[in-house]
Order: structure tokens, then C-alpha cells, then sequence
């Protein structure tokens, strides 16, 4: 193996295999997220919430997505829970995307729980005691300051998944991965593909970086208490 | 105007109030003096429910208020409190902070709030901040802010709870002076404080609590000048 003999141009050939590949990697990442932050958001109210019917079966599930690796909830859900429940297999999208949800459902409503949690008592009872019911105070006083506690994490979480997403392929998802394996197997060259598919995903984790960090500039300016609103609008 | 009667409260097993029972009239400014842990604002939570009375009763104008057919938030628009710790919103500026409320609640329209935000903030001298963010003003305007606040309500009655026991000394007297306005508007207020020369010149009683208990009550000139009780004496001793 000569590490400076590269052979770019079998990357080349497989080019439409790696431009399917991104397609899947980011379909996969952004249906698991959405709907993770979807799940999230019901798990992480009902883990703040004081009935027990509520609070204990969110706990529970939080805990085990948390407590349990990935592939092993790939296989569980794909090999499984999937053809036991519905009686066949809807294929590795279908079930990779189910387990990203449910997976980044876990990760979310924690980062949900914690951000609302994170805010002073003393707010609600400020709203409370001004006559707002609890979600109006939620509303209008919680979530707002909760929400921009929460975008820095919820960055992170959106690039643990893009990443994660490359576990799909043990299911045989044609993503990222499954170009650099078909490379690997047919050329007998191992350097060029995977190091390839590792500078596909840090192009896109960091892009992402930067669109997270605007986010959570955009949102600073918001609320920056340095400088009031009229004072912005002055300089 | 509110009555309460046998008023119990617990936190788990440690029984905080032991049977308060008390009344207080319109436009009085009752001021509630005592050690820590005496219950005192305990007590005044729960006259907005803020803590769940375990026994007893509360009324506001003849409602029961810890009747769980009554509408606390109801109840809670008649009642402003203020905070030791302000709590104010952070992510709002002041205006909006005062503005909030009256829209949500009473519907008011949005330039209507502004101009009772305005001279609410008049009133507190504070037009100036009216697009400031809390955390850019001290302590004491922010105080001065929450009263602007619970004021835009319109309440009856107003709950003070410490509101000058996280202020620097300079800035306490700025805010005695708000309230000291608002009683001689003829406001009911109830005051939880440390501020002995507030309860004497602005309390119309003064009511001492300790250990969960209204040890003893009275007009201030007696119960400052002539306390009866022990208890009373030990701690007055101590603080004046």
C-alpha cells in the first residue's frame, strides 16, 4: 500500500454512487430530525410534567433510547419491531428513519426538559401572579427564553445525526458509505474511498457548523442586553 | 377585603403556618415583619395561591379562593406582586415587560397598553427606560419596573414580598418611595419586609410573625414602641 500513490479516479467513476449517497445521508438526517424535534418536544413537556401517567412512561422511554446503542435500535427496529408490528419489512429507509427519529426523539427531549427547566422559577410565578395560566406563561414567557437556550444544543444534536446516519448502512442503505464499500470491494483499495467518504461528511458537518452558528447569532441579536432596540436602530 | 382564616400550610411534613388568622381592610398597608423561616412569606404566597394552602381558608372580597371551583387567574389579575428577586422577563424590554399582561389577559389593544405602560412608568420615574432590557438597569429601577408591572393590572390589592432585600442600600430608598406613593394613593398593601422605618411610618399594622404563628399585631407605634410579647422584644431588640 503506497500511501502517495492515490487513485482519485476511481472516485470519479463511482461519482452518481456518492451523489446518491449525500442525497440519502441528508434526506435521512433531515426526516429523523424533524420528526426527532417533533417527538422531542411531546417527551420533553410531558418528562416537566407533574402527572405521573405522563412523566414516568416519557422518562422511561428517554432513558432507554439514551441507555442503548444505536445499531443495536437499527436492528431491533428494522429486523424486528418493524416486520412484527406491520407483518414485512418496508425497507432500509422506512426503518432507518424510524430509528433516527425515535433515537434523536430521546436526545431532543432532554435537551427540551433541560432547557425549559433551565429557566428561574421565578419567572413563572411572575406571569402566574400577574393572572397568565400556565400556557399562556409558557408561551409568552418560558418557551421564548428557553428556545434560545436550547439552539446551541440542538446544533449539536442535528450533527450527532448526520453522522449517526451512516450506521443505516448496516442495513443496506445506499448511502455515503455504501459507494465507498463497492469502491473498496471491486478496487481492492481501502484509503481512497473511506477517507473520501470521511471529507463528504466533514464538508458536511461543517457547513452545518456555520448555518448553526448563524442561527445562534441571529437569535443573540434578538436579545442582546448590551443593546436595547432603539439603540440598535441607532447605530 | 381579604380574610383568612385557620390558614394551615405545609411543605411535606414541616408545617410552616400553624393557623393564621387575619384580616385586612381596604386601602390599609399592613406591614409583616419577623425572623426567617417565621412563615411570613409563606403566608404571603398563599394569599395569591403562588403556594397551595393545605388548610383553612383564604377570601378575597368574599371569595374563597382556595375553592377549587374558583378561577385563581381570575383571582390573580385583582392581586400584584412584587418580588425580591424582580423577575422580570429578560427577554423583553421594560415596556413590553408592562405591556404583557393587560394585552394577554384584558385584551387591551396594543397602543392603549403602551400609553398605561407610559405612565405607570411616569409614576415610577422611569419614562426614560421605557426601551431598555431589564438587565441594563440596577436593582432598583428593575424593582421600580415590576411595580409598573403588577400596577398595568389594576389590582386591589398589591403583595410585597422583601422587595428591597436584594437592593444595594443606595438604591433601597427609590423604591420605598414608589410604594410610600402607592399607599398614600390609598392602595391595600401588604409588605413583607426588614425595613423597620417603612412598617413604622407607612404601616397602618404591623404584624409580627414567628415560628409559623401572628405572635403579635398591632398599630406600629405599639408594637415597636411598647412590644408585648417576648418574642417580639427579643427580635426587635435585635434589628432596631
Amino acid at each position: 500500500m503506497d500511501l502517495f500513490d492515490f487513485r482519485w479516479d476511481i472516485i470519479w467513476n463511482y461519482r452518481d454512487f456518492y451523489i446518491t449517497g449525500i442525497w440519502v445521508t441528508l434526506a435521512l438526517t433531515l426526516v429523523g430530525y424533524i420528526g426527532g424535534v417533533f417527538f422531542g418536544v411531546l417527551l420533553g413537556l410531558a418528562q416537566t410534567s407533574k402527572n405521573k401517567i405522563i412523566y414516568w412512561p416519557a422518562k422511561i422511554y428517554v432513558d432507554v433510547f439514551r441507555g442503548t446503542p444505536m445499531l443495536v435500535q437499527i436492528y431491533i427496529i428494522h429486523l424486528a419491531l418493524i416486520p412484527t408490528l406491520f407483518g414485512q419489512s418496508y425497507g432500509w429507509f422506512i426503518s432507518g428513519a424510524a430509528a433516527l427519529i425515535l433515537n434523536s426523539a430521546a436526545y431532543n427531549a432532554e435537551i427540551f426538559r433541560a432547557g425549559i427547566q433551565s429557566i428561574d422559577k421565578g419567572q413563572m410565578e411572575a406571569a402566574r401572579s400577574l393572572g397568565l395560566t400556565h400556557s399562556q406563561a409558557m408561551r409568552k414567557v418560558i418557551l421564548p427564553q428557553a428556545v434560545r437556550r436550547m439552539v446551541p444544543p440542538l446544533g449539536n444534536e442535528f450533527i450527532t445525526l448526520l453522522k449517526d446516519s451512516s450506521l443505516i448502512n448496516v442495513i443496506a442503505a445506499t448511502d455515503i458509505l455504501y459507494a465507498s464499500k463497492m469502491i473498496a470491494g471491486t478496487y481492492s483499495r481501502v484509503w481512497e474511498p473511506y477517507l473520501f467518504a470521511a471529507f463528504l461528511y466533514l464538508i458536511m458537518t461543517f457547513i452545518v457548523t456555520k448555518v448553526i452558528a448563524y442561527i445562534e447569532h441571529r437569535f443573540s441579536i434578538e436579545y442582546n442586553p448590551r443593546k436595547s432596540k432603539k439603540e440598535r436602530a441607532e447605530t | 377585603m381579604i380574610k383568612v382564616e385557620n390558614l394551615h400550610k405545609y411543605f411535606g411534613k414541616l408545617e410552616v403556618l400553624k393557623g393564621i388568622d387575619y384580616e385586612i381592610h381596604e386601602s390599609e398597608v399592613v406591614c409583616v415583619i419577623g425572623p426567617s423561616g417565621s412563615g411570613k412569606s409563606t403566608f404571603l404566597r398563599c394569599l395569591n395561591l403562588l403556594e397551595e394552602v393545605t388548610d383553612g381558608a383564604v377570601y378575597i372580597e368574599g371569595v374563597k379562593i382556595n375553592d377549587p371551583k374558583t378561577n385563581i387567574n381570575d383571582i390573580r389579575t385583582e392581586v400584584g406582586m412584587v418580588f425580591q428577586q424582580f423577575n422580570l422577563f429578560p427577554h423583553m424590554t421594560v415596556i413590553d415587560n408592562i405591556t404583557m399582561a393587560p394585552m394577554q389577559i384584558r385584551k387591551m389593544k396594543k397602543a392603549d397598553a403602551e400609553k398605561l405602560a407610559m405612565e405607570l412608568l411616569d409614576k415610577v420615574g422611569l419614562r426614560t427606560k421605557a426601551h431598555n432590557f431589564p438587565q441594563q438597569l440596577s436593582g432598583g429601577q428593575q424593582q421600580r419596573v415590576a411595580i409598573a408591572r403588577a400596577l398595568a393590572m389594576k389590582p386591589k390589592v398589591m403583595l410585597f414580598d422583601e422587595p428591597t432585600s436584594a437592593l444595594d442600600p443606595e438604591m433601597v430608598n427609590e423604591v420605598l418611595d414608589v410604594m410610600k406613593d402607592l399607599a398614600k394613593e390609598g392602595m391595600t398593601m401588604i409588605v413583607v419586609t426588614h425595613e423597620m422605618g417603612f412598617a413604622r411610618e407607612m404601616g397602618d399594622r404591623v404584624l409580627f410573625m414567628d415560628g409559623g404563628y401572628i405572635v403579635e399585631e398591632g398599630q406600629p407605634d405599639d408594637v415597636f414602641g411598647n412590644p408585648q410579647n417576648e418574642r417580639t422584644k427579643a427580635f426587635l431588640g435585635k434589628v432596631l
